[in-house]
């Protein structure tokens, strides 16, 4: 045979079939040597460039999730039959989505664009916010508002001033031009993710639940729709490898890897999209996202119950010289696809040109139980959808518990020299105040629109997002997502539930009552054995503990090879926690409000500076264990913080978490610029012999299920009769302009101020 | 009381702006870009986002709609209108206003919770603030500053043109680097109004910064009833 010098252009399945033996480039394109010829194995042949393309996309790790699947059975072992109850749709769909009364779903998830924000910054961040608001859209709900955790490298490194002002512009020019209020997020600086940012975006939906898409391809001879932006070169990726090998003179030959993001071209997707579903002409409808036309294809196809037939040549193009196989890869953004009942084709199109949406008819579902997709009438592809889809290769990947770990746990902080007078007290809160991690974030979070659409109850720097769903009832939702990436080093099972309390906790801080959980899972190579231990330890972490709270997973992400060289990132399982609230005028803001309001803390304080911020910024320190996880208090605290909001009788409320009492009451001072004089500091908290905590620790210790409230003095009685047996202290009263410690040290309201606000604007500039 | 809004393809405030319309008492009526016909209202609302994507010049695409062939002689015989933010922008682009929107001086989008004071309080959309007020209402846009020349600043001045000033910060700066603090100015006759503000973002109890947003609002509407009286 002598075809590898006379392949003719076109790769088609007869072709394919008649030469067996031409060398493919399945290595070049990520396939191992095993599924290249489990794909043989499946089609009965090798596959044309196309079906290769098509299944190297597909069975990569970010579509496959090949490396960690094996793994998600634990969240059907730990999903009761009451936590079903709530999901109206659950993981494996674009979303999940869960029922928030009266009649109203919400669907919400977050993912990752980490490695192309690393790369370009700018267009890695706004597609990532574009393909998770896309993913919401296809449920069939109007998206409400967006999140976005966010993890830089060193706040000083070089490179943290190309990635972070690229990032937060990415996600901004993005968010803020599609119409979407970004009410939260994180930022977190740590050198682990110097050479792996984690860009992650949340988006929030809001539909009827009868009005419920999902994406499925069903009923012979209903059209496939292509809809959107027209297809373009950009988020080819692996596939230029193939694009090289057949291209003309002339013709380019690489591909930019990172897609381009056109937000107009979204926010009239949106509109068109809901006023197609108001009119009930789509039967089934998925994004195009990851992996572009190969996914949607097979997906719809799969999830349906008969076959798919499609001519490539009618997608339409931006650049007409795009092979078939590039035109399956394409990750051109801004792009959905329909599968619409021939009766309702001409209402379909009627709208799509209101909203002057190219759409086109690309194909059919059929009765058989293939996808087909031709080039020119000639067959290219040829497959069964599912094992394109859903029957990727699944690896049991060996995992072992990291030898650093024991002795990582041993080096606790116990000999760590601690402030010792007020004074040194005082100094180290502004320090801390002015460190990364905790001070004002303003620099970003003023650069996104937290008020268009008009239902933003509160945004950041409060504990949750919370907008309205209802305009008629107030009836709404929360949204929070943590992770402390150190507690999760130091214990991957403990940090994963201590992320998960602390949204939990945000969200019930508000005043909402926590409803359901996504989840982004950031981790290293998943072929390091210790890295996969860790992912392990963190899904159990989250699965029995969302189990014990009774509030269901319902989808998210992992994103894997977060590492540079040998060295991982932090285990980063970053949890949203969603929850609802009858009237959300009513929620509980984080500040201070008023004079001569009691401030309690609830929760029981212990000894715990491990992995602490303290220990971070002025020791550069991290070792020991993790605060104690115990959801039953976090249960019980939230009952009490629900109640509250509720009936109103909190003025303020808000969570501790990272630098602990300290920082929360330096920042429920500086929100409105009302201050407070702790007189009882020493009514909280003991160490593990029972001795009373000293003030340091007692103010830096980072205790989980913990909230500081501010009561009227006129409710103080009521508030007090629903702790029940919520531990709890009566610590000062608000007022004055200062943060009064007394006894151990004073600081002006004004003089915490200039400490937490200086540092973005020092290295960004104003 | 009948107040329509455009709907530009990227509009992103227009269903904020409708709310805010009824909750001030009007009728909102939803004006499409793609139609020269204002639908009989009384007053019209160009509202806040990106038209077009505003990829070019901001707003240089949507004077060109439709629905301003309309707009732009209704404007020059009285009719009322209200650009806010893109409105402005589009305001400015149709030569209704003078002067240009461009590039916040400091490069960034920025949304905050900004103080104004209100220095023309007998225009169409501003009599029931009083002259010197101050108000807070949100700010939020990449493309804010208010450019024109000295002339131009001048007569605006000189005329009492210049509706809303930014109360500027401890240095003497505004948020977006507009000359002479301007964030919002009117026509000879006080029908139209452009500001970069967001009145209709401070209406409701419980979502905004304040209430301060509804006197735009509950100005246009008496107006419009009075005038229907003497009518």
């Amino acid at each position: 045979m002598s075809d590898t010098q006379t392949a003719p252009l076109l790769d088609t399945v007869e072709h394919a079939a008649a030469t067996p033996d031409v060398e493919q480039p399945w290595a070049e394109l990520g396939l191992k040597v095993g599924e290249y010829a489990n794909i043989r194995e499946i089609i009965g042949r090798r596959p044309t460039i196309a079906e290769l393309a098509m299944y190297s996309v597909m069975w990569s790790e970010h579509c496959s999730y090949k490396s960690s699947k094996i793994h998600f059975s634990l969240w059907g072992e730990n999903t009761t039959d009451e936590m079903r109850e709530k999901l109206l749709v659950g993981i494996g769909e674009n979303a999940g989505v869960v029922d928030i009364g009266d009649g109203w779903a919400v669907t919400f998830k977050v993912e990752s664009h980490n490695h192309p924000s690393y790369v370009e910054p700018y267009q890695g961040a706004a597609t990532g916010v574009g393909g998770i608001i896309r993913d919401i859209m296809s449920m069939g709900a109007r998206p409400i508002a967006v999140m976005d955790p966010l993890r830089f490298g060193n706040l000083h490194h070089p490179d943290t001033q190309r990635v972070l002002p690229g990032v937060v512009a990415g996600v901004g020019g993005y968010g803020n031009c599609i119409g979407l209020p970004n009410i939260g997020g994180e930022v977190v600086f740590d050198d682990c993710y110097q050479g792996n940012p984690l860009v992650n975006a949340l988006c929030v939906g809001a539909m009827r639940i009868e009005d419920i898409h999902l994406a499925k391809a069903s009923g012979p001879g209903n059209k496939v729709i292509l809809f959107g932006a027209k297809t373009g070169g950009d988020g080819i990726g692996g596939v230029s490898v193939l694009a090289s090998e057949t291209f003309d003179e002339g013709g380019p030959t690489k591909r930019p890897a990172v897609q381009v993001g056109d937000p107009f071209a979204e926010k009239v997707l949106i509109e068109c999209c809901l006023d197609l579903y108001a009119a009930g002409v789509v039967d089934g409808i998925q994004d195009l996202g990851g992996a572009g036309l190969s996914c949607a294809t097979s997906e719809l196809a799969s999830n349906g119950d008969g076959g798919m037939q499609v001519e490539l040549s009618l997608v339409p193009l931006r650049d007409a010289s795009l092979q078939p196989q590039e035109i399956l890869m394409s990750e051109s953004q801004e792009r959905m696809m329909a599968v619409v009942e021939p009766k309702h084709l001409d209402e379909f199109m009627a709208i799509t040109d209101k909203w002057d949406v190219e759409a086109t008819v690309i194909g059919e579902v059929t009765d058989g139980d293939h996808l087909v997709i031709t080039w020119h009438g000639e067959v290219i592809v040829d497959v069964p959808p599912r094992s394109v889809a859903h029957e990727g290769p699944t690896y049991n990947r060996p995992l072992a518990r990291p030898a650093y770990l024991d002795g990582l746990n041993a080096a606790g902080t116990a000999e760590l020299a601690k402030p010792q007078t007020g004074e040194e007290i005082r100094a180290q809160l502004l320090t801390l105040l002015g460190s990364p991690n905790l001070c004002d974030k303003s620099w970003i979070t003023d650069q996104y629109d937290r008020y268009v659409l008009g239902n933003t109850a509160l945004a950041q720097p409060d504990d949750s997002g919370v907008v309205r769903v209802d305009e008629e009832t107030g009836r709404g939702v929360a949204v929070s997502t943590d992770c402390n990436g150190r507690f999760a080093k130091l214990d991957p099972y403990a940090g994963a539930q201590l992320a998960l309390a602390e949204a939990y906790r945000n969200v019930a801080t508000a005043g909402a009552a926590p409803l359901a959980v996504t989840d982004c899972l950031n981790f290293g190579s998943p072929e390091d054995p210790g890295v996969m231990w860790q992912f392990r330890e963190a899904i159990r972490g989250i699965a029995e503990g969302c189990r014990f709270l009774g509030i269901p997973v319902t989808g998210g992400n992992v994103s894997f090879y977060n590492q540079t060289g040998d060295v991982a990132i932090h285990p980063t399982p970053v949890i949203g926690v969603l929850g609802v609230m009858d009237d959300v005028s009513k929620r509980s803001g984080s500040g201070f409000r008023s004079d001569d309001a009691h401030v309690y803390l609830l929760g029981t304080t212990r000894d715990e500076l491990d992995g602490s911020e303290w220990a971070h910024v002025v020791h550069k320190h991290l070792g020991g264990l993790p605060p104690k996880v115990d959801l039953a208090a976090e249960q019980a605290l939230g009952r009490v913080l629900v109640e509250a909001a509720r009936t109103g009788v909190v003025e303020a409320a808000h969570d501790l978490s990272e630098g602990g009492l300290a920082i929360a009451l330096a920042e429920a001072c500086m929100r409105h610029g009302v201050g407070v004089t702790v007189d009882g500091l020493d009514a909280i908290g003991a160490d593990a012999e029972g001795n009373p905590l000293d003030a340091f620790t007692a103010l830096f210790s980072e205790s989980s299920a913990r909230a500081l409230v501010a009561v009227p003095a006129g409710h103080a009685a009521e508030f007090e009769a629903m702790l029940g047996d919520v531990p709890h202290a009566r610590i000062g009263v608000t007022g004055g302009r200062d943060l009064d410690v007394i006894g151990h040290f004073s600081v002006s309201v004004a003089e915490l101020k200039s400490a937490h606000e200086f540092t973005l604007p020092a290295v960004f500039g104003a | 009381m009948r107040i329509g809004v455009v709907t530009f393809p990227g509009s992103l405030d227009d269903r904020d702006a409708a709310r805010a319309v009824r909750e001030c008492g009007g009728e909102a009526v939803p004006l499409w870009h793609g139609d020269a016909d204002l639908k009989g209202v009384d007053a019209v609302i160009l509202p806040g986002g990106f038209s077009y994507g505003d990829y070019l010049r901001c707003g240089a695409i949507a004077r060109f709609a439709p629905v301003m062939d309309a707009l732009v002689p209704a404007a020059r015989g009285g009719l009322p209108v209200l650009g806010i933010c893109n409105g402005f922008q589009v305001l400015t682009e149709s030569h209704l206003l003078p002067g240009a929107l461009i590039r916040n001086d400091h490069r960034k989008f920025n949304c905050v919770d900004q103080r104004l004071v209100v220095e023309n309080a007998s225009t169409a959309w501003t009599s029931d603030f009083e002259a010197g007020q101050e108000i807070t209402i949100v700010l939020k846009n990449g493309e804010g500053g208010f450019v024109a020349d000295e002339k131009t600043l001048d007569t605006l001045e000189g005329e009492g043109r210049v509706v809303f000033r930014y109360v500027p910060d401890a240095q003497g700066r505004n948020p977006n680097g507009s000359y002479r603090h301007i964030a919002g100015i009117t026509n000879e006759r006080g029908n139209v109004v452009g500001l970069m503000p967001h009145p209709e973002h401070a209406v409701e109890e419980g979502y905004g910064p304040s209430l301060d947003g509804r006197g735009f609002f509950t100005s246009i509407i008496k107006q419009t009833l009075e005038s229907a009286a003497t009518a």
